[in-house]
């Protein structure tokens, strides 16, 4: 028997890999000879070259890219007579070298250890991987033991915060003792950052790790009750959970006296509704109470008073991913993966891996996991390919709306908690968005700024007046208004917000201001003193035209929504300044590099 | 009335879950009216004003009817530097409308919505669920064009 994989996670489909599967299926049906076993499975990170199949047969297994209706035709057609591969078409295998080697080469998988193997919504699957062997293990230890071993394993929690995960659970411990009250435990999956999707791939791709982390998490820290908060923009991820909760009820591994332990845990699942702030972690708490989600100050920690004021453990999804391998392998395998030194002290360095979301202007994007420590430079060039289309490496963005953009100066930078903090960014949750030079810095900083001034919950004067107002200023520079003393000015705004704001969201939201005037001064001042736009983004300082590499092929007359281009054919084209709207569809339609944006 | 009651029964009439049953009921309705709310009060005991909070707070809410298509264009990070604006001007100048609003004929809305995961086939457009990666302006006729020959 030969088994065939589709990968059917939310970007697989996205790039019609559910089309993929009908073909698949009516071929294998309509030839008796095709013999196969057809299974589905999440994403295994080479989101460039979905959608993905793979076809396993005599132990061997290769990984077909970019998978149409006639390649998908073809690979059943030539697996049904042969036993080995269409070479040219792999893009992932052991025997075979592909230019796609490298993607993986400096990747270790922990936390997305099973994504894009397993069948995510097939409990067997997990469990014959090794799967809730874990949970069994520590079901025999005591509670003390267990928090000690995620002590000593020096993990940090993996939402961006980085607070030492075994120091939280034990702080739980001891506040639920002195209050005499069970804790809570809850997993936030409310992964608002944008240009970020690896708990959406966790979630899709292998839910019962985050389950099976979560339980032994509820265990250590001696709780019954525990909530999954995950956002509603996820429909897939979403189902996904709901039914991994189901499943684990079924076999025994939630509910009362798990596996004869005597110890009872349940977990509820609240969706999210649309509210970036909710990924705060007293604001989702406010949120799963069934109210809008507005933080509220820290003076008193979640693992004091959380959720409805009962000691609270929140943790991120892949945090709790990675927690039954840490307890598999040990605290010491662990903490020798990453960078610095956590034995004596978690807060020492960065162990194990991180998941990024490898995204923007790169040849190869998708999701990749690596060990901490590694070298912005590695991840963007090595794992991602560097820059397509013979363009300039510019910027890479971190941290989400609340990290910063650093140029090509700190490129040799180490990936890890904190490092990255003191350069002005922050590794964050996982979005890595990396930028070409077509891209204008003062352009980000207005687009994450405008996000931040949309999300902000209003509650503190300074996060929600001091946005409005970077917005307006902003606003200004890219339209060609600028001030002199605009810089100062936002510098200004941006100190007192960080000093004043009330939650973490509002005291890092300066974060992409400051972080672009340091390291791209020069494009504010352009903007500001000359009035240009050198990326070409900015609307109001850029002119379109057409230069002499026109063959007056009329393409791009025939595509502008409002008649701005006229020209003969195969004549040189002209564009009415006046009636143009600036919306690109010419220097998108033009195959000849004709038009000029400057 | 009786849609409303099954939604509020699906979730106990629990006040920690009023989200989602405002959520079941944006998802029945295309909007959380007035009376729906009431009823929700009435039931679950969350007072009326709170219910307001919440539906003007979170976006997933809207207090008048969306169109039947929402068209969500992505402008998560990934997206926007891959020019997601070009492609929400460009659903604008095919709809007619500003983005935030609904067609007259009440088939779409547009929005524009942060980050729907899918960063590596930037840039992304969602229609009632259907993802469409890689998107290219040049795409918009067709889609809206399939959509109109099913619905008029």
């Amino acid at each position: 028997m030969k088994i065939i994989k589709i990968g059917l996670a939310s970007c697989g489909l996205a790039a019609g890999a559910g089309k993929i599967k009908q073909i698949i299926e009516k071929k294998i049906d309509d030839d008796i000879n095709a013999d196969f076993e057809i299974r589905e499975t999440g994403c295994i990170g080479m989101c460039y070259n979905e959608p993905l199949v793979e076809v396993l047969q005599n132990d061997k297994s290769w990984i077909y890219g970019n998978v149409d209706e006639e390649k998908a035709k073809a690979i059943i057609e030539h697996h049904t007579k042969k036993d080995t591969p269409i070479k040219e078409w792999v893009v992932k295998a052991r025997d075979i070298q592909t230019d796609d080697n490298t993607y993986f080469e400096k990747q270790l998988k922990i936390a997305s250890r099973n994504c894009g193997i397993i069948d995510p919504a097939d409990i067997e699957d997990y469990i014959n991987s090794g799967g809730y062997e874990s949970l069994k293990k520590t079901l025999k230890m005591d509670s003390e033991s267990i928090i000690k071993e995620i002590i000593k394993s020096g993990i940090r929690g993996r939402g961006g915060g980085g607070f030492p995960t075994g120091i939280k659970w034990e702080s739980a411990v001891k506040a639920a003792k002195k209050k005499d009250e069970k804790p809570i435990i809850v997993c936030n999956a409310d992964e608002g950052d944008p240009g970020a999707f690896m708990d959406r791939n966790l979630m899709e791709s292998d839910p019962h790790s985050i389950i099976e982390g979560m339980i032994i998490g509820a265990y250590a820290i001696g709780s019954n009750e525990g909530y999954i908060y995950i956002r509603k923009e996820y429909p897939l991820a979403l189902e996904r959970v709901e039914n991994t909760v189901e499943q684990a009820r079924k076999n025994g591994f939630l509910g009362k006296n798990i596996l004869n332990s005597e110890f009872d845990f349940d977990i509820s699942i609240h969706r999210g509704a649309g509210a970036f702030v909710c990924g705060e972690s007293t604001a989702l708490m406010t949120s799963m109470m069934g109210r809008a989600g507005e933080p509220r100050a820290k003076y008193i920690h979640n693992v004091e008073s959380g959720f409805k004021n009962k000691p609270t453990v929140l943790n991120n999804v892949e945090t709790f991913a990675n927690i039954p391998v840490i307890l598999e392998k040990g605290a010491k395998w662990f903490a020798g993966i990453g960078s610095g030194n956590v034995t004596e002290n978690p807060w020492g360095g960065s162990s194990g891996t991180k998941v990024f979301s490898l995204v923007g202007n790169l040849k190869r994007t998708g999701l990749i996991e690596v060990p901490m420590g590694i070298t912005l430079r590695e991840i963007i060039f090595d794992i991602g390919g560097g820059i397509p289309n013979g363009r300039k490496f510019k910027a890479v963005q971190t941290g989400g709306p609340s990290g910063g953009c650093l140029p090509e100066s700190h490129l040799d930078l180490t990936v890890d908690f904190d490092t990255l903090s003191k350069a002005g960014s922050m590794m964050g949750s996982g979005g890595m968005i990396v930028m070409d030079d077509k891209t204008c810095m003062v352009d980000v900083a207005k687009y994450f700024i405008s996000f931040l001034k949309d999300e902000s919950c209003g509650k503190c004067t300074p996060c929600r007046e001091g946005l409005i107002a970077l917005d307006e200023i902003l606003t200004r520079i890219t339209r060609g208004k600028g001030k002199e003393d605009d810089i100062e000015l936002m510098k200004n705004i941006c100190e007192t917000m960080k000093i004043a704001s009330l939650c973490e969201l509002g005291k890092s939201a300066p974060n992409p201001v400051l972080s672009t005037i340091e390291y791209f001064h020069n494009e504010y001042e352009a903007h500001i003193k000359d009035k240009k736009c050198s990326a070409g983004v900015c609307k109001p300082l850029i002119t379109y035209s057409v230069n002499d590499n026109c063959t007056g092929c009329t393409i791009c007359a025939g595509n502008c929504p409002v008649d701005s281009i006229s020209g003969k054919v195969k004549e040189k084209h002209f564009i009415d300044t006046n009636k143009c709207i600036k919306c690109n569809v010419c220097y998108e339609v033009c195959k000849f590099d004709a038009i000029t944006v400057k | 009335m009786q849609n409303i009651d099954k939604i509020i029964d699906k979730w106990n009439a629990d006040p920690d879950y009023v989200i989602e049953m405002m959520q079941d009921i944006q998802d029945e309705l295309r909007h959380t009216p007035r009376n729906a709310l009431e009823q929700v009060t009435k039931r679950t005991k969350v007072p009326l004003a709170r219910l307001y909070h919440i539906a003007i707070f979170y976006k997933s809410f809207s207090l008048e009817p969306r169109g039947k298509f929402e068209i969500l264009v992505c402008t998560g990070t990934g997206c926007y530097v891959k020019g997601a604006t070009l492609i929400l001007e460009a659903f604008e100048r095919e709809l007619n409308i500003k983005t935030g609003e609904t067609t007259s004929d009440g088939l779409f809305t547009l929005e524009e919505v942060r980050c729907l995961g899918c960063c590596s086939l930037a840039p992304v457009v969602m229609i009632n669920k259907n993802i469409y990666g890689n998107f290219t302006t040049d795409k918009i006729k067709g889609i809206l064009e399939a959509i109109y020959e099913v619905e008029l």
